[in-house]
């Protein structure tokens, strides 16, 4: 039953975004294509107990999926005459061949990433769709009802058919931009996972950063020049490798210089430092200058080269932060880099560049709250420190960061 | 294909200015010349179906023909900051293509252009 259920597991991760795809690009719904693949799905988790797993678990799902979506189509006689058409003309339509899984994949991706679509609907969708997290899983992610994730999913899918939104990977001229739209949402569900606004248990959700990975090294496959893809799966392979030190057996976020680096995943670091030499060395040689995700993944690069948190080389990683303000001169950014100011050149030097520049543009942001309180910590100024945290704590999101603070908090009472 | 309806907006008060509301009469025969030259390509595309210049939306009359007598106001449908001014209606084969022109059409009217799918599905 185990084995049964593994393959479950499995065929869901590896096949769901084919089979909705498959199906989307057959009926031009994908309404019809989510429902049939969910179908389908169910129907395995009832026979393959019964039968055994199919020998092909991908072309088993996708023929089920696919006669559930002419059962429907079928069923609903207010369908237009042209649909029934195309299940009559498709309707023994051969499974396609295993080389296209990945087409199919990123087909779906482009579309889930429509510049036409409303953003929050692109990473809902794209949950959905490509990922297969149910309506309650993306809903509880982002902390919104049901219904209303559950609307927001539709009106998407419905805009898409209306509007003729087509399901293909964009012409070659138009692919930097589009790619960009999919970075940014991809990166935005890695965010989701890693920092998640849930309960406790979930303050770091490893199927989100899983997932977002999976799709970026599919982006990656189809684009392996692009600096900013390269970048992108550096940065989240660079950050997932930390996983497992980043929160406490108590459920507390731990901060960088704190992890027990023994316990990071060194493939993972070889792997996303080896993208990073790969985009220096074209960057060395003339290629185009690096955008915001390689210089984030070289930051991370930085971090997790060393073994010992004090060995960090902060005047590298304050000149890829001057490097970062070029690209994106935002007040987030320009807080990173003072976080990197205060090991270079001391607390009091970020802690007045910060008050001087950023406070009234970050007054909603936590981070801002936790690194003045942070700063003002080190330089003994606990009633100021304690103000801090308080309001760093107010505004969190993420329980094991609200832990941490809380208890950097508390701590200052005793000292 | 799919149609699409390409609309251009504007405050009704344009109409009543010099050069339409634009800066220059200058930049108008500009956009006037642009304009003329994106409808030639769509011709040449093969994706024109119609478009045309709006009068001004107080000149526009609504009829309500439900009851048993017409009645007739004068007057656009709502009172809005801004009217439909001009449209051109499309047939090209997917969103993507719509955009694309539709970004065309902005830079030569020289204004935001909406890109609304007509419900009649892809021809087969």
């Amino acid at each position: 039953m185990i084995e049964v259920d593994e393959a479950i597991t499995r065929a869901h991760q590896g096949e769901w975004a084919r089979v909705v795809a498959s199906l989307a690009k057959r009926f031009g719904d994908l309404d019809i294509a989510e429902e049939a693949a969910a179908e389908a799905f169910t129907v395995a988790v009832e026979r393959w107990p019964l039968d055994g797993v199919p020998p092909n678990p991908g072309a088993w799902l996708t023929t089920t999926a696919n006669r559930r979506a002419i059962d429907r189509i079928r069923r609903e006689s207010k369908r237009d005459d042209k649909q029934k058409e195309a299940v009559a003309m498709h309707d023994d339509t051969p499974h396609e061949p295993l080389g296209a899984i990945e087409d199919d994949r990123l087909r779906l991706l482009f579309t889930c990433c429509h510049p036409a679509l409303a953003p929050e609907a692109r990473i809902a969708l794209t949950l959905r769709m490509v990922a297969g997290l149910t309506v309650p899983e993306i809903a509880k992610a982002f902390l919104v009802q049901e219904t209303t994730m559950g609307q927001r999913i539709t009106r998407a899918k419905t805009k898409i058919k209306a509007a003729h939104i087509p399901y293909r990977v964009p012409e070659t001229a138009d692919l930097p931009e589009r790619v960009s739209g999919v970075l940014a949402v991809l990166f935005l569900v890695f965010n989701e996972g890693y920092l998640s606004s849930g309960d406790h248990e979930n303050s770091v959700r490893g199927d989100l950063t899983r997932e977002a990975i999976r799709l970026t090294r599919l982006v990656r496959a189809l684009l392996p020049d692009d600096g900013e893809v390269a970048g992108l799966l550096a940065l989240m392979l660079l950050i997932e490798a930390r996983r497992a030190a980043r929160i406490s057996a108590t459920g507390e976020l731990v901060r960088l210089d704190e992890q027990d680096r023994g316990s990071w995943d060194l493939a993972l670091i070889a792997e996303g430092h080896a993208l990073v030499r790969e985009r220096l060395s074209v960057v060395a040689n003339g290629g185009p200058r690096p955008g915001r995700y390689q210089i984030l993944a070289a930051i991370n690069a930085v971090h997790t080269s060393v073994r010992d948190a004090r060995d960090t080389d902060w005047s590298q990683i304050v000149a890829l932060y001057d490097q970062m303000i070029r690209v994106d001169g935002s007040p987030i950014v320009r807080l990173n880099r003072a976080i990197a100011v205060a090991e270079l050149d001391g607390p009091e030097v970020a802690l007045a560049e910060i008050d001087r520049h950023l406070g009234p543009s970050l007054d909603d942001y936590h981070a801002f709250h936790a690194t003045r309180a942070d700063l003002l910590r080190r330089l003994g100024r606990s009633g100021e420190s304690r103000a801090a945290y308080d309001k760093a704590i107010e505004l969190a999101e993420n329980a094991a960061e609200v832990a941490l603070l809380t208890r950097r908090r508390d701590q200052l009472g005793r000292s | 294909m799919a149609k699409y309806l390409l609309s251009v907006w504007g405050p009704d008060s344009d109409y009543e200015k010099e050069n339409y509301g634009y800066a220059s009469e200058e930049e108008m025969l500009k956009s006037f010349e642009a304009t003329g030259k994106f409808n030639d390509k769509l011709q040449e595309e093969g994706y024109f179906v119609f478009a045309d210049g709006l009068d001004a939306a107080k000149t526009a009359t609504v009829v309500d023909g439900q009851g048993e007598k017409p009645v007739i106001t004068d007057g656009p449908y709502a009172e809005a900051k801004e009217y439909m001014a001009g449209f051109w209606i499309i047939d090209v084969p997917d969103l993507d293509v719509a955009l694309k022109l539709a970004t065309e059409a902005s830079a030569a009217c020289l204004g935001k252009v909406e890109v609304r799918p007509m419900q009649t599905g892809p021809e087969a």
